[in-house]
């Protein structure tokens, strides 16, 4: 039974393609048969960031208009023989994607794949709504940021009223990622730690990654985080995130190092 | 001790950044969807209306929508350029 999941986020920039790309490898190393998909359509990534971007010679939009098929455009991946890449088309035409067509480009993969991720693209216009419609479950990527929590907030409300399956009455599973996340600045009341992101987005955390050098590393490379570094903390923290994915998914608990310190404890009540 | 100095000098950021957010969060998720477009519409009505008797800036024009146990309040604030001693002299003519 092949499972859906949308990497989603609202906010740009705090790595839904990375987490893709990331978690694609992981689950795929892991000998699961994957694709990941890129929804966003005029500005696709994911072929850069999984280095695969001289192969792209059809695309999403092809395949859901009926002009390639998928065997023509699905790239396979040159580490990871499990691994597979739809890539976006670079049109500007906004409204090449229907939802017809996504709904049976879904329907394919999922009698190819154990999983099929969709890199939404950011914002909560229809390029996002189409990268969640069909989904099973959500990976909302957050940073400990205020914007991010917020639009994070704001997309869990979409996946729960505009999917098929919250329209259908079944319940949308929803996993929280926070990237990004910097023990030491949280711990000093610098960061939104992981409690207190958890606490009002409630919604249960299946990943912490750190702020890594790793990351930037891996994208200019152009070779997934977990397979292309895989001593990394990043890595770690996302092949542990698959890992949860796959197992049932279990959530994770704040990391022991959010206990605050003395002065931390202190200090807090000051800002309270 | 730079570090202490500077713990005593500054309140931390993130517990304002969370109160900021449970606040704001708690008013968007109670003004969902379906609320703020009657809002919407209801704006654009209420201004059409009034802007046939007398100018008004749509910004002077506030709706809200407040939800307290089962009961829902409808607020409208609006603000009109004074006419009113115009009026009351055009009444006393």
């Amino acid at each position: 039974m092949a499972k859906v999941v949308v990497v989603t986020s609202g906010k740009g920039g705090v790595g839904k393609t990375t987490t893709t790309a990331a978690l694609g490898a992981a689950l795929a190393q892991a000998g699961e048969k994957v694709v990941v998909v890129d929804f966003d359509v005029g500005l696709r990534n994911l072929d850069l960031v999984m280095g695969a971007e001289r192969r792209v010679v059809f695309d999403l939009i092809n395949v859901a208009r009926g002009e390639a098929n998928l065997s023509q455009a699905l790239i396979r991946d040159r580490r990871v023989d499990t691994l597979y890449l739809l890539a976006a088309s670079q049109t500007r035409d906004k409204d090449a994607l229907t939802e017809e067509g996504v709904a049976q480009v879904i329907a394919d993969l999922r009698t190819r794949f154990d999983w099929v991720i969709c890199d939404s693209p950011a914002g909560i216009e229809r390029g996002a709504t189409l990268a969640m419609r069909f989904a099973d479950m959500a990976v909302v990527v957050a940073n400990p940021e205020v914007s991010s929590v917020r639009d994070s907030d704001r997309i869990i409300g979409l996946l729960d009223s505009k999917t098929v399956k919250a329209e259908s009455g079944e319940r949308m599973e929803k996993y929280l990622l926070l990237t990004r996340y910097d023990a030491a600045r949280a711990a000093r009341g610098d960061m939104l730690s992981v409690a207190d992101v958890l606490d009002i987005l409630s919604i249960p955390l299946i990943g912490i990654v750190p702020e890594s050098k790793d990351v930037l590393r891996a994208s200019n490379m152009g070779a997934p985080v977990s397979i292309g570094h895989q001593a990394s903390p990043a890595a770690a923290a996302y092949l542990e995130a698959a890992r949860r994915l796959a197992g049932g998914p279990s959530a994770l608990a704040a990391p022991i190092a959010e206990r605050k310190s003395l002065f931390g404890r202190i200090f807090a009540r000051r800002a309270a | 001790m730079m570090k202490i100095l500077r713990l005593f000098g500054r309140r931390s950021s993130a517990p304002v950044a969370h109160e900021r957010l449970k606040i704001l969060l708690q008013h968007e998720r109670s003004s969902a969807a379906p609320s703020q477009e009657l809002i919407a519409r209801l704006h654009r009505d209420v201004l059409e209306a009034i802007a046939r008797h007398v100018a008004i800036d749509p910004d002077k024009v506030v709706i809200d929508l407040r939800h307290k146990d089962s009961v829902s309040r409808l607020e409208i604030n609006l603000e009109i350029p004074a006419l009113l001693a115009r009026g009351a002299d055009a009444k006393a003519a």
